[in-house]
């Protein structure tokens, strides 16, 4: 087998899921971007309901006026790690605003959040250590195990019981093991029991870590995440999280109140190894994290929309997610026919991400519709009615049943 | 104690429920390349085993394991150790 043989079955599978005349959706070429709801995909205007754009930020005046301020006054690029010349004042300055807004000792600021992983987990646990992960963890976690060497132990899926059997199995190693969750799942858009696992590790120790990713800025009264609004933020050593989604831009960063973090700087290959953020990105995510905290309406409405879309698919007979939030899965079918059906939605004017195993769950795909505190009623309600003269597609068609578990709506 | 060829079993078992060519499967078949297993339901099913056996498999043996006879060599292995 030569170096580039191993991609034919890729290329083989490819052609197998993709038709002549579809376009794909991995990768999906957006040729114009109006708003952060707006776009056109070929010909087609499309409402943007796959973007993890959950607060709209991207277009935000103050954001935007931020980050031209810095462009102007520090150029387009730092050309340096953080190690080295890439550390501005303004990464100082964010770095000093995320441990203030989550209250903690200090943080880190990484150039992307699958970075932030790696460079967390991947140089906190080694060789000799044990990482117990969810299930569903994003591949940055299943990552950073791998490159840190470390001992990677799953438990099932949002499932806290199953977490202390597998912890107690440790026996005394329990007490040094690095827990990992994150507050909303990213397929499915369900949040993990935190409390219940919060429970287990003050019980039988362990540190943990929650990966904030898809909750800074959607679940908490301050927009904190998952573990604020668990009233847990004291049981959690060590929050993780990215700045391309409700903070609109790129990057990533970690915040403790340990110490060692600090050390960390020195330590981690992912921070050193790579050039910093650039300035107008830095300078755009500290505006977004003042309107953050500023206008908590932001969180009510993407909620509300979340809520109006969930009802409405569910109305429809469509298979969701088992819990309200602004990720909400759709379950389809073959993968042969989540292709279809996403290129269906395009034609209707909505674009989704399409989901495929093993990345979903239950050998089916599904389309992920993200929602965004900036989509109106009206864009939310052309989702729905889209999905709607698209259910004959779907297995089951008009008769598919509604297989709604009632989730806990919480913008808490 | 459990031998080798009991967790040999065992996993034969499990793959039983997951491969759809019953005949396929064999001490020295690659559980990706010729079972067609995804990495997620190789997990899944090392998470099975180790409740079978009450015992923690990190997810790094799984690096050096392609065959199921591998996989049972690595679980024996840690029920050994932890004996």
């Amino acid at each position: 087998m030569t170096l580039f043989d191993k991609f034919s079955k890729l290329a083989q599978d490819r052609a197998s899921l993709i038709q002549d005349k579809q376009k794909s959706p991995f990768g999906t070429r957006i040729d114009q971007i109006y708003s952060p709801t707006e776009g056109r995909v070929g010909e087609r205007r499309v409402v943007l309901a796959g973007t993890n754009n959950y607060l709209g930020l991207t277009f935000d005046p103050d954001c935007i006026a931020a980050a031209r301020h810095a462009l102007e006054e520090e150029g387009t690029g730092t050309t340096g790690s953080r190690m080295a010349n890439g550390t501005y004042g303004s990464h100082w300055a964010l770095e000093a605003e995320l441990a203030e807004f989550f209250g903690r000792r200090s943080a880190m600021v990484f150039s992307t959040g699958y970075l932030a992983n790696l460079g967390t987990i991947g140089t906190l646990a080694g060789p000799e250590d044990i990482v117990l992960l969810d299930a569903d963890c994003h591949a940055s976690i299943y990552d950073a195990c791998r490159m840190g060497g470390s001992q990677g132990i799953r438990f099932r899926h949002n499932d806290a019981a199953d977490m202390e059997k597998r912890l107690r199995r440790l026996g005394d190693r329990a007490r040094d093991t690095l827990i990992v969750v994150e507050g909303i799942y990213s397929m499915l858009g369900d949040q993990a029991p935190l409390a219940d696992i919060a429970d287990v590790k003050r019980r039988l120790g362990g540190f943990l870590m929650v990966d904030e990713a898809h909750s800074v800025g959607v679940l908490g009264e301050h927009g904190r995440g998952l573990a604020e609004a668990a009233g847990v933020e004291a049981d959690v050593d060590m929050i993780v999280g990215t700045f391309s989604k409700s903070l609109g831009a790129i990057g990533g960063f970690a915040v403790s109140q340990h110490p060692e973090l600090d050390l960390l700087r020195y330590a981690s290959r992912p921070y050193i190894f790579t050039a910093s953020s650039s300035p107008s990105s830095i300078a755009s995510v500290r505006a977004a994290l003042k309107v953050m905290q500023a206008r908590p309406e932001l969180r009510q409405r993407l909620w509300d929309n979340a809520g109006r879309l969930y009802s409405g698919l569910a109305a429809l007979g469509y298979s969701l997610g088992p819990q309200l939030g602004p990720v909400v899965a759709v379950t389809l079918g073959s993968p042969q026919e989540g292709v279809a059906f996403w290129n269906a939605l395009i034609e209707n004017g909505v674009y989704v991400n399409l989901v495929l195993p093993p990345a979903s769950p239950g050998g089916q795909a599904l389309v992920r519709v993200s929602v965004s505190a900036a989509h109106s009623f009206e864009q939310i309600d052309r989702i729905i009615e889209a999905f709607d003269r698209l259910r004959p597609l779907v297995a089951g068609g008009e008769q598919a049943p509604a297989q709604l578990v009632e989730g806990e709506a919480s913008a808490g | 104690m459990t031998s080798q060829e009991q967790v040999l079993q065992r996993l034969f078992v499990h793959l039983g429920r997951l491969v759809r060519d019953k005949a396929a499967i064999h001490p020295d078949v690659d559980l990706v390349q010729e079972l067609g297993l995804d990495s997620i339901e190789v997990m899944n099913m090392l998470m099975e085993i180790e409740d079978e056996f009450d015992i923690s498999v990190p997810l790094n043996v799984l690096a050096e394991v392609r065959t199921p006879a591998q996989l049972a060599q690595a679980i024996f292995g840690l029920l050994e150790a932890g004996e």
